[in-house]
């Protein structure tokens, strides 16, 4: 897919600029991009350094286990088919926090190890179980704290206020993660139903699920 | 609405960033040590990205320079102006959820053109920092696992991608238009 866009954009720009006649800006514009590209790599470092260290100072200290601590209520919540005291719950809290504190590194180990869990439980070992599915959905649309490299970018080209943008983003995670936990909700339901998974329904002798 | 937010805004980081040392000190971590520690990674992580920023910054700035983006963005010009909203971040929606490398790199190139106090700047900001790329999370989560079948959780994740960036839109005109 990623294939597909970046050769897109690079075929259908050249062809463009043969039409147009501006083959010259185009290749012109090739290098300022690539300038771009490492200068703003070379802005991000400084925020990154501070904030991983930052973070890594919150995870020793114990924090990144006490927001976990906190979450335990609602993942039980979103996994009710997973058992309790399943080591997957763990994991999902971990990978949850982690997402939180705005820890990417930290998050996708843990999210990976919580899947691992979940696959431990899974009947049909190729295809996806609603747990698998709700976790994923929680972390596509993870809740951000703190855009940290937004946050540095901003700062590069000069914002008056790089920060301005954490209220509105907070919001807009908020929501985005709602309409996922919802839209998951509804897809669980379907599928239960198709699948005639208990507790929804018993199966009908006649027809083994 | 927008005196709360630009509270929560400008106090958040000074607060964590206070609290979280504090913290850790009265638990008795060895603070600067582990700051150092994690902030290597810091530095790691601005590197990786270099190849994926460079690549992706090439190919945008050869599709805006040879008028092929003016071009795309005025097919859905009409439809976005009947609802105010701003056409130059339909790209960024489309490109967020498959790659998170090449929207970071448009989010930068609006940010640059218009600048970053600008509402194109700021929206491109919320949208760029509210969700994850989904296709990725997808195909490194399950590709772990040997999940071959998803089931349906493209499709949670899509759509949710949507609601997100309608979302973002939407409370940034709220707050700073």
């Amino acid at each position: 897919m990623v294939n597909f866009i970046w050769l897109f954009f690079i075929l259908v720009g050249f062809v463009v600029a043969v039409l147009q006649g501006r083959v010259e800006e185009v290749t012109k514009a090739l290098f300022t991009g690539a300038e771009t590209g490492v200068t703003v790599c070379f802005g991000l470092i400084s925020i990154l350094v501070f904030w991983l260290g930052i973070m890594r100072i919150a995870e020793d200290a114990g924090l990144l286990q006490k927001v976990a601590r906190l979450l335990g209520p609602v993942v039980r919540f979103l996994f009710p088919d997973v058992p309790k005291n399943h080591p997957a719950l763990g994991y999902i809290m971990s990978n949850m926090s982690a997402n939180l504190l705005g820890l990417g590194n930290a998050a996708t180990p843990m999210g990976i190890k919580a899947m691992q869990e979940l696959q431990k439980l899974n009947p049909d070992k190729d295809a996806a179980t609603p747990a698998m599915c709700t976790l994923l959905a929680l972390n596509t649309s993870s809740i951000t704290l703190i855009p940290t490299t937004l946050i540095a970018i901003r700062l590069k080209f000069e914002s008056t206020n790089p920060a301005e943008i954490v209220g509105t983003t907070l919001i807009a995670t908020m929501i985005a993660t709602c309409a996922a936990m919802l839209i998951d909700r509804w897809y669980r339901y379907r599928y239960y139903k198709a699948n005639k998974v208990p507790p929804l329904t018993k199966s009908p002798p006649s027809r083994s699920a | 609405m927008y005196s709360l937010i630009s509270t929560i805004s400008t106090w958040a980081i000074p607060a964590i960033i206070v609290f979280i040392p504090l913290y850790a000190f009265f638990r008795k971590v060895p603070v600067y040590e582990t700051f150092v520690d994690g902030a290597k990674d810091g530095f790691d992580t601005a590197i990786q990205i270099i190849p994926h920023l460079v690549g992706m910054m090439v190919a945008i700035s050869v599709f805006r320079a040879s008028g092929a983006m003016d071009l795309m963005v005025g097919f859905v010009r009409p439809l976005f102006d009947a609802m105010g909203i701003p056409s130059e971040v339909l790209p960024l929606g489309l490109l967020r959820p498959i790659t998170g490398a090449g929207s970071l790199a448009f989010t930068t190139d609006l940010i640059q053109q218009f600048g970053p106090d600008s509402l194109i700047g700021r929206m491109a900001s919320t949208i760029q920092g509210s969700t994850d790329t989904t296709i990725y999370v997808l195909t490194v989560y399950f590709g772990a696992v040997g999940i071959k079948k998803g089931r349906y959780a493209l499709k949670v994740g899509l759509l949710s991608d949507l609601i997100g960036f309608v979302a973002a839109v939407l409370v940034c005109f709220l707050v700073f238009a």
